[in-house]
């Protein structure tokens, strides 16, 4: 017993994630006046009493704001604006699959694959994006940090397989050359319009 | 005998190509808001005695009698609102109709959650729109901003006394916030699991309060249903199915689309004279999936008699749930497609209940060594077994739903596994 106290004493536990258990204020993290604006008129939503009802919205804005993931002090943050316990946000954060848990490209790349998709040729788009991005693997970012590639479910487009959302927008009736052309335009920071061309929501979600 | 197209006076979603202006003037040209004041002074009882006579039926897969469902709602008591929540978490693999309302013919559905919330007593209704749906939802925002500048939405809606609150609400990404009770969690800033029934959401729904949920396209049916009366809606359909529903048709077809047209039309009408036809023609269709990814295929040799309605496709095994009919060609691979569908069921499943959450990971791992040949004969009675074990056996209907593709697949294609699992026991010895 007594040997494995001292062995206990002599090693440091690493923490894995750098701000695990951090307060947000402690490191610093609020949200712009703009964002702040938005979750209260979000919060009108609904009835006074009900803020929970906000945790997604305002985790999406969050996502927005802090670089296209949630980490632990985003989460954090989310919880104190509402007044509620931080598990009642994380469970909701590793619940949905929208919100991303590590750092994602500039470009968030969700390629289709379920049936209709499938049957028109998503194998072709998401090689397209491989080749493009250097990308090997699902889920991976590619060494410039402009893209992600995931490839997810249904996103509901089906009659105008195959398609990939990027961030917000979707692109429909896709083939490589055209999956090519939209990832050139971004990589040079050209806007590409989407599938659906409209104004955003001005409470951002 | 051919079932006669619609015509554009008979089309609910007339702007559902998006060729049209889609704001609120496009839809007040179309007809849209017209009468509208009529039925906000009729008693709400009136109107859901005429719902029940016209047999609509849920357009979201159910197919449950939407006037019988609205009956359910009791009367306000002044303690606790009633809601309407509209069901757009739009996510069964093919289903595709309610986003090209949404961003075609938004002020359908706002005027059917007028006069939904006036039929259920409720002066809020909440919009659940898929998180995905962003430009989409994006255009509904804009439509609902519209309606509140017209006095289509507030306090005293034209003058009737009737006050009616929209709000829209849009989620992060998971399937299962289709089920209605997994919506309400997830609209109260909970995780997407179901929850035990009974109570039923009529009487224990949104905050604990009485809530009726719908799909879009059911809600957005109402109000020309009301207006033009059950002699119209019933001319459309056989009986107990009547109306006109939108078809998604996606996968192998020439012109794959959404398309509003009679219900009880025939799959083939639909395939050939709707979506261009089956790719490489109607000798090369493989099998077709009828409903959304939850519904048993029909082999080729069914889709030459099926028809698009509830009750028709019962007679096959199968169902209409939401109406998106999946083509499968003769170039498809099947079994990887269906394996495919296995792997969406293990990814969304919420992971409440074991025979799910163990079952259907399972499932899929057995399906995608099977699809390779990799297995045994007797592994497919195997896999039939535990898809019977798993059905039926969870708290909501989404294991079913998981279920029963295989079921399809094994019913109509058990001789494609066998085949590969031959070869590769030719090979290995």
């Amino acid at each position: 017993m007594t040997t494995a106290k001292s062995k206990a004493t002599k090693t440091k536990v690493k923490i894995v994630s750098p701000d695990l258990g951090h307060h947000a204020t402690d490191v610093g993290l609020e949200f712009s006046k703009e964002t702040e604006a938005k979750i209260k008129r979000i919060l009108k939503r609904y009835p006074e009493d009900k803020a929970q009802s906000a945790v997604i919205p305002v985790l999406r804005l969050a996502q927005d704001e802090f670089g296209g993931w949630l980490s632990t002090s985003a989460m954090q943050l989310t919880a104190e604006r509402l007044g509620l316990p931080y598990i009642r946000v994380y469970e909701v954060a590793t619940f949905y699959t929208m919100f991303n848990l590590k750092p994602v490209g500039k470009y968030h790349l969700q390629v289709c694959t379920n049936c209709s998709c499938m049957i028109r040729g998503s194998d072709k788009i998401v090689e397209a994006v491989k080749d493009f991005t250097g990308i090997s693997k699902n889920g991976e970012m590619s060494d410039d940090s402009l893209f992600t590639l995931t490839e997810v479910e249904c996103l509901g487009a089906c009659v105008e397989a195959p398609m990939m959302q990027v961030n917000n927008g979707y692109y429909t009736k896709l083939d490589k050359e055209k999956t090519l052309q939209i990832l050139d335009a971004l990589k040079k920071g050209e806007e590409v319009e989407t599938a659906t061309p409209t104004t955003p929501m001005k409470d951002g979600y | 005998m051919a079932t006669p197209k619609l015509s554009i006076e008979d089309k609910i979603f007339k702007n559902l190509d998006g060729s049209d202006d889609w704001s609120i003037k496009g839809y007040q040209k179309r007809g849209g808001y017209d009468g509208l004041k009529k039925l906000l002074t009729t008693n709400p009882d009136v109107h859901i005695a005429q719902l029940k006579e016209s047999a609509l039926r849920g357009r979201g897969g159910a197919g449950f009698p939407t006037g019988l469902k609205w009956s359910f709602m009791p009367k306000p008591d002044g303690k606790k609102p009633n809601y309407l929540v509209c069901n757009a978490d739009e996510g069964e693999p093919g289903t595709c109709k309610d986003r090209d309302i949404l961003r075609y013919d938004p002020h359908t559905l706002v005027e059917g959650m007028i006069v939904g919330c006036h039929c259920l007593g409720a002066e809020t209704g909440y919009i659940y729109v898929r998180g995905e749906y962003y430009d989409e939802s994006s255009r509904l925002s804009q439509a609902i901003d519209e309606a509140y500048e017209a006095g289509l939405l507030g306090k005293n809606i034209l003058g009737t006394g009737v006050n009616v609150d929209i709000h829209l609400h849009l989620g992060a990404g998971a399937y299962i916030c289709g089920e209605e009770t997994a919506l309400l969690e997830s609209l109260e800033g909970k995780k997407g699991q179901p929850r035990v029934k009974p109570p039923f959401p009529a009487g224990f729904g949104l905050y604990g309060c009485p809530t009726t949920i719908n799909n879009v396209e059911t809600i957005a049916q109402v109000p020309p249903i009301l207006k033009k009366g059950n002699d119209w809606w019933c001319q459309f359909g056989r009986e107990n199915n009547h109306g006109t529903k939108i078809f998604s048709v996606s996968g192998a077809v020439n012109l794959p689309g959404n398309f509003e047209a009679p219900m009880s039309i025939t799959l083939k009408e639909l395939i050939n004279d709707y979506a261009g036809g089956v790719i490489g023609g109607w000798e090369n269709l493989q099998a077709i999936i009828p409903g959304g990814s939850s519904t048993p295929m029909l082999s080729a040799e069914d889709c030459e008699t099926a028809i698009m309605d509830f009750d028709g496709l019962r007679e096959f095994g199968t169902g209409l749930g939401t109406a998106a009919v999946i083509v499968m060609n003769k170039d498809t691979d099947l079994l990887r497609v269906m394996t495919r569908i296995s792997a969406f069921y293990k990814h969304e499943s919420c992971g409440q209940c074991t025979p799910c959450r163990e079952g259907v990971g399972w499932v899929f791992r057995l399906m995608e060594r099977l699809s390779r040949g990799e297995g045994t004969l007797e592994e497919l009675d195997q896999l039939y077994d535990v898809t019977k074990k798993i059905e039926g056996k969870t708290i909501c209907a989404f294991a079913d739903g998981a279920m029963w593709p295989v079921q399809g697949t094994l019913k109509h294609f058990r001789h494609l596994f066998e085949e590969k699992i031959k070869e590769n026991m030719k090979k290995s010895a």
